[in-house]
């Protein structure tokens, strides 16, 4: 009798561990998907902004690292000193210098975005529109850039748009112009710069919401009495709006910031933020100074993008 | 017989059809999807085309549509050639399989688009959605988005859309389809009640004959890419043309055999595998000792335990299956010659006190109006 009981209460207990067991394997299991890209962005990003954040609340000293600690312990007095200087961020919005230079490259971020989509919708579009077998060869051609580095792309741009370059050689040579034009150190070479290079960073996502978009939906438009431009405008258009939100995204932010390509083709009067940055570090060695001006970019860029994605999953609900 | 002024269009001399395919065919590529279709629906006709999948007939809907550009042939509708008419121009709209809603906009936007596209004054548009909604019982899911409807009401949502034009004809593809089998059986009635009120030729695409029976005014029976026959539903399953439509239209059992007698009101056929003479009251136009078969449905034979007294078309065999289906019951009984025949009995008394069951011995026999002898 008492056997009996106890086998019950043991396999009673056993039942309750192994779903206890199975509870907090379920638990791990998601925190250890979860964890891994959360430690990827703590170490790579947070902890690095954090850093960045404080320097800016530093003052530049001759010194290695070249700036002011924040906080000074004075053993003799047993005085603890915490010392904010928010003097730098002051001074960006005091100087008119730094704020043309963020609308600099917010403008010339969002033209190129703009120029990207553009190129981009109708490549995409093309594409999605082919058999699998074509798809997959022309998204490798979009993607075979990338086996090249970047850096040798843009040099690569400098010598097609160089005075004596293929350019303006071949423009010679039709007849079209008598002098070569300055193509090279313009706005107009950044924006190549800059559209050339993020191209498959918008056609990727446009290409991906096209490719699942519903061909019924198209033809129910035209049916209904739509001409095909107006069932493009009407439909198509707006059901690839997370594509070219991701794609707008994905070009915008990292234009934003881009120094390389504004180094090597834009003029020297060609006012960008990364070269702001790149020369208060490296120029003027004022480090607290750069790393507000990289937090204020960080700002800028960051939260509008968290106002819009909030915005946007409201709606969905 | 019915009287002069109920006579369907289609059985009128001289009745002008409302669409007119003439000839039709389409190839993509090598392959022939619809292969010289001629046909004519009328107005306010429900006319079903059933078909199994690749047989050409939703191709052939979405010539009338205009999606798809016919290889060669024409098509009439309202005696306009509509070769050079854009779908968007044509007097037609299309209920899609998928329903096709637009899931970036509201149930009244979606039934809107159409009118919009018209630019109907606004206060119209409104009107019309509104009393559009009220007939399809939708009007509380006005301001909701596809997606957070269910099937039948998305279903419905597509045909307002698909009606709110007020279209000459509507293509309906697989307008069922999607459904659960009993809000299928529903909608059936639903959608005749509905073309019936709003006198819209209706043709549908369907795959399911049962679907096809309860809906159509006739129906087309399309196999790769041919229309083998068209009929009102109950000549399409009582007398087929030929043993693809017998067979794909409801069970049907089919003996192989040789033409006797042929003479001008009834056919006699010997049939080895029916062991057992056959006789058919109705004459078909062939050579002696012809090849033939026979069809009969399993609902129209008689079975008994003990010999029925006749010289033709009686058969004898072993219960080797039986299935109770609560309302009928199936029988699959062999023949001596191997051949399964299937025989369907109503179930007319609830506790039978002699049933049939596994193993017996039965006799099989019909009327001799009840077979169809089939050529080709």
């Amino acid at each position: 009798m008492s056997n009996v009981t106890g086998t019950f209460w043991l396999g009673h207990y056993n039942t309750i561990r192994t779903k206890f067991n199975l509870l907090k394997s379920i638990r791990w299991g998601r925190l250890s998907v979860i964890s891994i890209p959360s430690v990827w962005l703590a170490i790579f990003f947070f902890i690095p902004f954090l850093v960045v954040f404080k320097i800016s609340l530093a003052e530049p000293a001759i010194a290695v690292p070249p700036y002011t600690d924040l906080f000074v312990w004075d053993a003799d007095n047993a005085i603890a000193e915490i010392k904010l200087k928010f003097g730098n961020y002051l001074y960006l919005w005091e100087d008119s210098f730094y704020l043309d230079a963020y609308l600099s490259s917010v403008k010339i971020a969002a033209v190129s975005t703009f120029f990207t989509l553009l190129i981009g919708f109708p490549m995409a579009y093309y594409i999605a529109g082919k058999k699998s077998s074509t798809r997959t060869l022309l998204l490798t051609l979009v993607i075979l850039p990338f086996w090249t580095s970047f850096l040798l792309r843009v040099y690569a741009w400098m010598g097609f748009l160089k005075k004596n370059g293929i350019v303006n050689e071949f423009l010679q040579a039709i007849g079209l112009i008598d002098q070569p034009l300055q193509l090279l150190q313009t706005d107009f070479a950044v924006y190549i710069g800059i559209v050339y290079t993020y191209l498959p960073f918008m056609i990727l996502p446009l290409y991906t919401t096209l490719e699942k978009l519903d061909g019924s939906l198209i033809e129910a438009a035209k049916d209904l009495g739509a001409s095909p431009v107006k069932a493009f405008f009407l439909v198509t258009l707006p059901m690839c709006m997370p594509g070219i939100f991701a794609g707008c995204l994905l070009v915008f932010i990292p234009a934003v910031g881009e120094f390389v390509i504004p180094a090597l083709l834009g003029a020297s009067d060609t006012l960008m933020i990364g070269r702001v940055l790149w020369d208060e570090f490296f120029q003027n060695r004022d480090w607290p100074m750069a790393s507000a001006v990289a937090t204020v970019m960080l700002i800028i860029l960051v939260v509008p993008i968290m106002f819009l994605r909030t915005g946007k999953n409201e709606e969905k609900q | 017989m019915i009287q002069e002024s109920n006579t369907p269009l289609w059985k009128l001399d001289g009745a002008k059809p409302f669409i007119q395919i003439k000839n039709i065919t389409k190839k993509f590529g090598e392959f022939t999807a619809v292969d010289n279709v001629s046909l004519d629906i009328y107005e306010n006709e429900l006319f079903c085309l059933l078909g199994g999948s690749g047989s050409g007939k939703s191709t052939l809907l979405r010539m009338l549509a205009g999606f798809e550009t016919p290889t060669s042939g024409q098509i009439l509708i309202d005696g306009v050639d509509m070769a050079d008419i854009d779908p968007w121009d044509r007097p037609i709209n299309m209920m899609f399989q998928s329903y096709a809603l637009f899931p970036h906009m509201t149930v009244f936007k979606n039934i809107a688009f159409g009118l919009k596209r018209d630019k109907v004054p606004k206060k119209e548009i409104t009107e019309r959605v509104n009393a559009m909604l009220k007939m399809m019982q939708i009007e509380e899911f006005a301001n909701r988005k596809p997606e957070q409807l269910s099937g039948g009401q998305r279903q419905r949502v597509a045909l307002a859309r698909a009606l709110i034009k007020r279209p000459k004809l509507l293509l309906l593809d697989e307008p069922l389809g999607a459904l659960d089998k009993k809000l299928r059986e529903e909608t059936q009635f639903e959608l005749v009640n509905i073309q019936d009120e709003l006198g819209v030729t209706f043709v549908v695409v369907t795959h399911d004959q049962e679907e096809a029976m309860t809906l159509a005014t006739r129906i087309g029976v399309m196999g790769n890419g041919v229309i083998s026959q068209v009929d009102e539903p109950r000549d399409v399953y009582e007398y087929p043309r030929s043993r693809f439509v017998a067979e794909f239209v409801g069970t049907i059992n089919i003996f192989e055999g040789r033409v006797i007698d042929a003479q001008t009101d009834y056919v006699k056929i010997a049939s080895k595998e029916a062991c057992s003479k056959l006789f058919v009251n109705h004459s078909i136009n062939c050579a002696p000792k012809q090849k033939v078969a026979v069809a009969v449905r399993p609902e129209k034979i008689k079975v008994s335990r003990k010999k029925p007294d006749l010289a033709y078309n009686c058969l004898y065999g072993k219960i080797i299956d039986l299935a109770y289906m609560g309302n009928l019951s199936i029988f699959r009984v062999k023949l001596e010659s191997g051949k399964i025949v299937r025989v369907t009995l109503p179930n007319l008394v609830r506790e039978n006190q002699n049933p049939l069951t596994w193993d017996d011995m039965i006799y099989l026999s019909w009327d001799n109006d009840s077979s169809v002898v089939l050529i080709s």
